[in-house]
């Protein structure tokens, strides 16, 4: 079940996404997904889903596998697309029984839903073509002036990638505990909420006592060789800036002054209006 | 020149309950003393519990002697400046390939090691990959650890030591979670570690056939150091192995019992082809 969630794992393939430094693609999502929040209209959707549109077609990653990732968040989709289309008040569009449904409200709930998907797969298309330890290791270079005020950047990194790297292995293991319990009559499938979940803790448990002692021998095999920290430690694989990564801050610049200039365009053109 | 020397080894933990009051005191490994030479193909037998493993970390300063002293390279184990050095110089391989490789990817893992002694970058890449020719696992070096087997995991684990350029390995049940034919690929890495590039082995395990080869065979029992001498020496002592609850190796066995029957056949046969000839030679 777990091995179904798509959204968001590494797509292999060969594309410029794919090659680009970690940095660019960390700064150009964190940017992009700001930018989706400062549209307020029609013009700026269409930019952001231009450019959202180019990503794809440059990453080289099929749609439909990105879509099939997105099956898990159709739920939240659904819910905020129900609740901007009933709950909103304004001009009455239609109405019967007890439900309206008012054109503030459509307005909303169209724009809100795109918005997400549009977060959405930006997002993931960042994940899709970034392996994580590209990413880890972005995150650690990246974020490393957050150093001065004392936040051990190399640690939390070093975190994830562990906890990377132990995902398969604990999921395995939690394959095996669950069968070895459901031979000795343990049912994980049947009853109510409650009960299902009290069904889990005979699951959990091995499965946070194997957690720790493999946490022990990893902390044991890693000091064995020689681990003591981020300092004076070198890289295998360096990241370096190349001269595509430098166009991409470009592009990413160039967008950023388009979608900043059709916001204000469109504050103008409302101040114009109002007028 | 000595690569491992111990002298007095004492190794004591402290028993708690489950209030954490004290039970007792345990000593796991008792006044232990050994040498091994540079270069050698050292064997340390012993059944559960017998402290061959408490034994090996102190090899690596990952324990620290109660009482007793440990020098490796000349250099002792206890005192804090030399600790990078003896970790340097004594390679680590433990029983559970899982938790030891920490790369994503084969050739990160066997980079780690050199990644932390602040070699630099050009030099890594030389390094892994002369590492894992050395192991036979160059053509996996993009591999994910998780698609391997346990034979090439366990090799990949001694690559990335061996990148580290230690003088010795110890390698602490390296083969226990293995299937036969994995166990004889990490015991063949191994010895060709040992023959060509002249690197101390210092091999625990609980399998006598990988054994055979070594130079000389330490035996432990309850935390004492109480056989040492070559293969032949010890496999020689049929029913003293017995007393201490470890295996012989079936020729050997074979050829015991043959000869408590009154065949005229030596001790201490190791190999089939020994005791084929043996019995040849009877006719």
């Amino acid at each position: 079940m777990i091995r179904d969630i798509t959204i968001g794992q590494y797509y292999q393939t060969d594309s410029v996404l794919h090659r680009l430094d970690p940095r660019v693609k960390l700064l150009g999502t964190l940017l992009y997904l700001v930018s989706l929040f400062c549209f307020h209209n029609p013009a700026g959707y269409a930019v952001a889903l231009l450019f959202l549109i180019l990503c794809i077609r440059l990453s080289h990653v099929p749609f439909g596998y990105m879509i099939k990732g997105m099956k898990g968040i159709m739920m939240i989709l659904m819910i905020t697309i129900l609740f901007n289309l009933f709950l909103t008040s304004g001009t009455v569009l239609v109405s019967f029984w007890k439900i309206t449904i008012t054109v503030e409200g459509l307005k909303l709930a169209i724009t809100m839903a795109l918005r997400l998907c549009m977060l959405i797969i930006g997002a993931s298309l960042m994940t899709l073509t970034t392996t994580p330890n590209h990413l880890t290791d972005g995150l650690e270079k990246g974020l490393r002036f957050l150093k001065v005020i004392k936040m051990p950047v190399h640690e939390i990194a070093m975190m994830m990638a562990i906890a990377l790297r132990f995902i398969p292995i604990l999921l395995e293991e939690t394959d095996k505990i669950m069968k070895a319990q459901l031979a000795r009559g343990a049912d994980f499938e049947s009853g109510g909420l409650v009960r299902r979940a009290k069904a889990m803790v005979p699951l959990l448990v091995p499965l946070f006592v194997s957690a720790f002692r493999r946490a022990n021998d990893l902390a044991m095999a890693m000091e064995a060789r020689c681990y003591r920290g981020g300092d004076g430690r070198t890289k295998m694989k360096p990241l370096i800036y190349a001269g595509r990564d430098y166009a991409a801050y470009l592009i990413l610049l160039a967008y950023l002054v388009i979608s900043i200039f059709l916001g204000r365009w469109s504050v103008m053109t409302e101040l114009l209006t109002s007028l | 020149m000595d690569i491992v020397k111990a002298r007095n080894l004492v190794f004591e933990y402290i028993r708690r309950d489950e209030e954490g009051n004290v039970e007792g005191i345990s000593t796991a490994v008792d006044h232990v003393s050994l040498q091994i030479a540079q270069g050698d193909f050292v064997a340390i037998l012993g059944h559960n519990g017998s402290g061959k493993s408490t034994l090996a970390k102190h090899l690596n300063a990952i324990l620290y002697p109660t009482e007793g002293t440990v020098w490796v390279d000349g250099k002792d184990t206890s005192a804090e400046e030399n600790l990078w050095a003896v970790r340097q110089n004594v390679g680590m391989v433990f029983q559970n390939p899982d938790n030891q490789i920490i790369g994503q990817v084969v050739e990160e893992d066997v980079g780690f090691g050199p990644e932390n002694l602040g070699v630099p970058t050009k030099e890594i890449w030389e390094r892994v990959e002369e590492s894992l020719r050395a192991v036979g696992m160059y053509e996996y070096r993009k591999h994910s650890p998780n698609r391997l087997s346990g034979g090439q995991k366990q090799r990949v684990s001694i690559a990335g030591v061996l990148a580290m350029h230690p003088k010795c390995i110890v390698l602490d049940e390296p083969t226990a979670m293995l299937d036969p034919s994995g166990r004889k690929e990490v015991i063949r890495a191994v010895r060709g570690l040992n023959d060509v590039e002249g690197i101390t082995v210092i091999l625990i395990t609980h399998y006598m056939e990988e054994v055979i080869h070594a130079n000389k065979i330490f035996v432990m029992d309850g935390g004492k150091l109480v056989m040492e001498g070559t293969p032949r020496e010890i496999f020689s002592q049929v029913e003293r192995l017995k007393e201490l609850r470890l295996d012989v190796p079936q020729v050997t066995l074979l050829a015991h019992e043959l000869r408590k029957k009154g065949l005229p056949i030596p001790e201490g046969i190791l190999e089939r082809k020994e005791l084929v000839e043996a019995l040849r030679g009877l006719k």
